[in-house]
């Protein structure tokens, strides 16, 4: 079987024993990103000192692509300031969107074989829309899937075979 | 036609010679042969109906109904023999019966718009849980615009319309229809559609039969199975896209004001009013489809010349050896088990999510359909976000089926 490098065991192991999953208690700051295609969710809830994320959890409804990027996203979002995460996201946009610039983005990396399969780069940006709604602080709970506001570009994602 | 005894004996390998017929079936995907498992969304075309479209346009080609020249009147008696094959394939009564849409889509839209028209403020509209978006949300936006009440029959767990209910949902003579499909395009389910409406008219009721997924595979009557309107979509039927069909009687036909206007369908026009064509064209304003109204017609007679007789018997046969081969899959779970189905699988597999699966497979040249399908509160009845869904056509062989078995296997091995 032709397995690809998109599953690496780092994705597929990060999937299934997630290291920051679960609900933060004392969070000050939640977000939440659907995808109306697939029914997929991701909740971010946050604790921050000043501009820094001193602690973070994620829970995760999806696909194997989507829980391994919340997870990842989490594991890096501890100690940043939300400035550097917005950087983050944004790099991280950019690698998913054309395959290139996968040094500037850590263990994200794993996700660069994406930018071949455009109907799936929603999975791995999902957490990113999560966590930009908590950095905004803006909780409005619409299952709007297309308001991915900063650092992920959401416009290249479309293209699910809708019918059927 | 292979007449060998091993061939007739076997409906899958029976048609097997057909797949020369699908010039991409010799694709490869990812350096791998395409497995297609995804006819139920759009079907691939076979070589008569890619050559039936570019010969119209290479060498008879023009507006209809409108020129007075040769090449006019030509495409006119193309388009409208179309009509005549349409009525024969699923056994209306009179051409004019035959309304040219985009899809079964525009089709239902039509549907809702005009016989909607009639319908009267505390009137009912009567659905099923399984119903496609494209038969659920037109009855939505018209229960929101006429005040008509919308009403859904469920379904058991087994995926099949709960006739008792759906008697107890017609029993107040409220209902002036039942729209539901005549087989799910996630389950696989063949409704009962003669019960059903007899049950309809029995309440005072018109039905209306979604036939998106039907005609693709079994012979449709419409007559016997005593619908009063019944919808379906080129592309599914080895046609091209941009070309679908209503049928409905005559006389409700002709009691419907028209869906859009402009040219084609008028009598008269004049600044202060106009008045109607005679149906069909009533309902087919502007220019219509034309090359693809003709290859529409290729589609059809390429599945006549088959026979629905074997292309039934292969269908019933590959998904008996589908649903045996996926059961032996750990983990995976077949959603739904109809008596009466046809060749369209949905499945989960332990917690593996259908994207997973799906962009798995295509690594392996395999196509299937991931996540709700256009129908999401089915999903909802059913308990799942999202199911993974292999379809058939006349060219899926045993093999394909197999590799898709050996292939989940494989996948289910990396995720466990
Ligand atoms: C059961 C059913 N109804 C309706 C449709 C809509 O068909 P179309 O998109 O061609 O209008 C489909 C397929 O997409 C279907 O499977």
């Amino acid at each position: 079987m032709e397995r690809d490098t998109l599953y690496q065991r780092q994705v597929i192991d990060r999937a299934r024993t997630p290291a920051h999953a679960g609900s933060l208690d004392d969070a000050t700051h939640v977000g939440e990103g659907t995808n109306p295609m697939c029914g997929d969710r991701v909740r971010v809830g946050l604790s921050m000192t000043g501009d820094r994320v001193t602690a973070i959890r994620h829970e995760t409804r999806g696909c194997a692509i989507c829980i391994a990027s919340a997870d990842m996203m989490a594991g890096l979002a501890g100690g940043r300031s939300a400035l550097e995460l917005d950087t983050l996201g944004r790099l991280f946009g950019e690698m998913l969107r054309t395959g290139e610039g996968a040094e500037q983005v850590g263990e994200l990396e794993v996700f660069a074989p994406l930018h071949r399969h455009r109907s799936r780069i929603r999975c791995a940006t999902l957490p990113w829309t999560a966590l930009t709604e908590a950095l905004v602080g803006a909780v409005d709970g619409t299952p709007d899937g297309s308001k991915d506001r900063r650092g992920v570009d959401a416009s290249a994602t479309r293209g699910d075979g809708r019918h059927g | 036609m292979d007449l060998s005894p091993a061939a007739m004996a076997d409906p899958i390998d029976a048609l097997r010679h057909l797949r020369a017929d699908f010039p991409i079936l010799n694709e490869k995907v990812h350096g791998k042969p395409l497995v297609f498992l995804d006819s139920a969304a759009s079907a691939q075309k076979p070589v008569q109906v890619i050559d039936a479209m570019s010969r119209t346009m290479r060498t008879q080609y023009a507006n209809v109904h409108r020129g007075l020249h040769w090449m006019s009147e030509r495409t006119t008696d193309a388009c409208e023999g179309v009509r005549d094959q349409v009525a024969g394939l699923i056994g209306a009564p009179s051409r004019e019966e035959i309304v040219f849409t985009r899809n079964s889509t525009e089709a239902i839209n039509l549907v809702a718009h005009s016989f909607g028209s009639l319908i009267r403020p505390g009137q009912a509209v009567v659905i099923s849980e399984m119903e496609h978006h494209a038969n659920l949300v037109p009855w939505q936006m018209l229960r929101d615009r006429a005040g008509i009440e919308l009403r859904v029959a469920p379904i058991t767990d087994a995926g099949e319309l709960e006739l008792d209910a759906l008697e107890r949902l017609l029993s107040d003579g409220k209902v002036a229809l039942v729209a539901v499909t005549h087989m799910s395009n996630v389950l696989g389910t063949v409704t009962p559609a003669r019960q059903i409406a007899d049950m309809a008219h029995a309440a005072g009721a018109r039905v209306l039969f979604d036939g998106s997924q039907m005609v693709v595979h079994r012979r449709v009557d419409v007559r016997e199975i005593g619908a009063d309107f019944y919808v379906f979509t080129g592309h599914k039927l080895y046609g091209p896209t941009g070309i679908g069909v209503l049928w409905g009687r005559r006389e409700l036909l002709d009691a419907m004001p028209p869906f859009l206007g402009g040219g084609e369908m008028i009598s008269t026009v004049r600044f202060e009013g106009a008045t109607w064509a005679t149906v069909p064209h009533k309902f087919e304003a502007g220019t219509p489809a034309i090359v693809e109204t003709i290859g529409l017609g290729a589609a059809i007679s390429y599945i006549e010349s088959i026979g629905f007789d074997a292309i039934a018997a292969h269908e019933a046969a590959l998904t008996d050896h589908a649903l045996r081969r996926l059961a032996e899959v750990p983990g995976l779970r077949v959603i739904g088990a109809p008596a009466d189905r046809g060749g369209v699988i949905s499945f989960t597999m332990d917690d593996v999510h259908p994207h997973d699966i799906a962009t798995l497979l295509d690594r392996n040249g395999i196509a299937i359909r991931a996540g709700h399908h256009c129908a999401e509160p089915l999903m909802r009845r059913l308990g799942v976000n999202a199911t993974a869904r292999a379809s058939f056509g006349l060219y899926t062989t045993r093999e394909e089926v197999d590799t898709l078995a050996t292939t989940l296997e494989q996948i289910r091995s990396l995720f466990v």
